[in-house]
């Protein structure tokens, strides 16, 4: 967990800076980040990191308040199928071979007016 | 991380069955997964409760959840379930004290906004509660007079989630307990004093009260073959405790009750329109069969009026109810019993045609005979009295008032007792239950009193069930006159009231 200041922000920038935090998160708890934000045909994944005996695969999702649910609950089952595809895709490209993979959910909490949560669900789909 | 079980119940036809309900909160996606047999309704308690605990003002756990209901192979139909999900969720979150739910059910379905609503069957399911040792109910406040009908639970009425959270936490305050029971306002049943002569069918509507026989009235329109059989109920003795149970946990399932007054202490009047189904007849319907119009008239009557105009096969399908007093109907989700023990009267017009005097029928006799011939034999076979009505020829006198059902329904009673003292080592209650080789061996009667059925027999006038069937409106007759035996005179008279044709 992790506790910042953050403004008002418009839903790029929140989106950028919920990347922001969970990097500084994930190397903070001693992961090495591999890619951030690598995008190909299907689609992108927020960050790809490892913890030297497996491959993290990670998707951020960062809200500014719980009004319309929690962060977690805005990834959704086709979104992880999406993560799935797209990681193979980083797998091939990269010429990775068989190695363990897990993927985590990284929600993010900016209020307006609080301190920054990030939330790591690990192993979530 | 933890987990936490409530109860809630389960109805098979009139039974319960206790159901547990445990709720998992794990890591992982947030989400809520729901397991063993839900049906539609109640896969949709899904977004009921989340949108109620939302606005219940609690959290709804962002981590993955998982409700399984056992036992697993039990299908579950239904949105009773709702507040049983809700506080297994929440308890398993830490919200409210998990041992609290312990020796607890919990009935209700929940409004979007936390509030609670009546269900069917609670009845049934504070029974089952009883019969399992569970000591306390929670049920929605519309349904806490009929909770309160069942001694030795302690129930409780609430009105919305937030009202049983507060008291989960703290017993001290505030769920509703029921109030002293008010009597049920008993039915108007029209008085028999309003039927214009007919003193051979009035005599005949008597005995098959006295007697719990079944009863065929036939006759042209406007003599009051319906006024007699609507006035029928005001003869019969109110319900036992046990039989009251029975008949208000019926209607319980079909969501027929009153909610201040629920409990059904009069026998139950039930007269079905002559185009019903068979579904709509003994019971039906897809997943589980729910009862039908011969189980809500359990312990009552069930008038089938212009009975010749039922479908053949609507009729045909009461034959087994009326013979085991139960029905058991099997659907996809499994075989549910009802009880069916009532009283049958039917009324028919002696012909399509129908003329207030019988000489000016104009129906081909092919047509007069199929039309009463549409009543199976099978089906007549059963009905112990058959009485042919006449046209009324006078308006009345003063000075002849007819008789009231007052004074009908206290020879009625007698009798009743009577018969019930006669059969109460045997588990009859009335002369209608018992077999005829019973009343042939064991109550056998002096020959020089049976000498009318033995020479009917002996020309082929009667079959030997309806010999049996004479036999036992004898017995009736004799209790009506407060004998304790039958004399020839009550057999001669029950032959009598078998005269429609020459059955």
């Amino acid at each position: 967990m992790k506790a910042a200041q953050a403004g008002n922000l418009r839903s790029g920038e929140l989106g950028k800076r919920g990347e922001e935090l969970a990097a500084e998160y994930l190397a903070g708890i001693g992961l090495v980040v591999l890619s951030r934000n690598w995008r190909c045909r299907g689609g992108e994944i927020d960050v790809v990191a490892t913890d030297g005996e497996r491959l993290i695969v990670c998707e951020v999702k960062t809200r500014s308040g719980t009004g319309y649910g929690e962060p977690a609950e805005g990834v959704t089952s086709a979104k992880a199928a999406r993560i799935r595809r797209v990681a193979a895709a980083w797998l091939r490209t990269h010429r990775v071979g068989w190695c363990e993979i897990r993927f985590d959910v990284l929600a993010v909490l900016c209020p307006p007016d609080g301190p920054v949560t990030v939330e790591h669900l690990r192993g979530a789909f | 991380m933890s987990l936490a079980s409530a109860w809630a119940v389960a109805l098979h036809g009139v039974d319960g069955v206790l159901v547990e309900i445990e709720a998992h909160i794990g890591p992982g996606l947030p989400g809520l997964q729901m397991v063993g047999l839900p049906d539609t309704a109640l896969s949709e308690a899904r977004d009921r409760v989340r949108a109620a605990v939302l606005n219940s003002g609690r959290r709804w756990p962002p981590r993955r959840m998982t409700l399984a209901l056992s036992p697993a192979t039990l299908p579950k139909v239904g949105s009773s379930y709702d507040l049983a999900l809700a506080c297994a969720l929440l308890a398993a979150d830490g919200r409210i004290p998990a041992d609290r739910l312990r020796g607890l059910v919990l009935l209700g379905e929940l409004a979007l906004d936390g509030r609670l609503r009546p269900v069917r069957g609670v009845l049934p399911a504070v029974l089952a509660a009883r019969r399992v040792g569970i000591g306390q109910v929670v049920v929605p406040t519309a349904s806490l007079a009929e909770a309160a009908l069942v001694d030795g639970v302690q129930v409780y009425g609430a009105t919305c989630l937030k009202e049983v959270l507060r008291w989960l936490r703290d017993p001290g305050i505030g769920l509703v307990r029921p109030g002293a029971p008010r009597p049920a306002a008993s039915p108007v049943i029209p008085d028999l004093a309003d039927v214009l002569g007919q003193g051979d069918a009035r005599w005949a509507v008597e005995v098959a009260a006295a007697g719990g026989h079944h009863l065929l009235l036939t006759g042209p329109p406007g003599t009051g073959k319906t006024m007699l059989a609507q006035r029928m109920v005001g003869l019969l003795p109110p319900l036992t405790d046990t039989e009251a149970l029975e008949v208000t946990a019926v209607h319980s399932v079909a969501g027929l009750l009153a909610t201040d007054t629920p409990l059904i202490t009069a026998p139950p009047f039930v007269a079905p329109h002559h185009t019903s189904s068979v579904a709509a007849l003994v019971g039906g319907g897809s997943g589980l069969a729910k009862p039908g119009a011969v189980s809500r008239a359990h312990r009552g009557v069930l008038f089938l009026d212009e009975v010749a105009e039922f479908g053949p096969r609507s009729l045909e399908a009461l034959r087994t109810p009326l013979e085991d007093g139960e029905v058991r109907l099997a659907r996809r989700d499994g075989v549910v019993r009802y009880p069916a023990r009532c009283q049958l009267v039917l009324a028919a017009n002696p012909c399509p045609c129908a003329p207030p005097d019988e000489r000016d029928c104009i129906c081909a006799p092919s047509a007069r005979r199929r039309y009463l011939g549409r009543l199976s034999g099978p089906l007549l076979d059963r009905v112990d009295v058959q009485v042919a009505m006449r046209p009324v020829k006078d308006l009345g006198r003063a000075d002849a008032e007819p008789e009231c059902t007052a004074a009908v329904r206290d020879r009625v009673l007698l009798a009743r007792a009577a018969a019930r003292s006669r059969w109460s080592n045997t588990g009859w209650s009335t002369n209608a239950e018992v077999p005829g080789p019973v009343l042939r061996r064991r109550f056998r009667l002096p020959r020089a009193v049976t000498e009318p059925i033995e020479t009917a027999l002996h020309r082929g006038l009667v079959t030997a069930r309806g010999a049996d069937r004479t036999l036992r409106l004898a017995w009736t007759l004799a209790d009506l006159a407060g004998r304790d035996r039958p004399l020839i005179d009550d057999v001669s008279a029950a032959m009598g009231l078998r005269h429609r044709g020459a059955a």
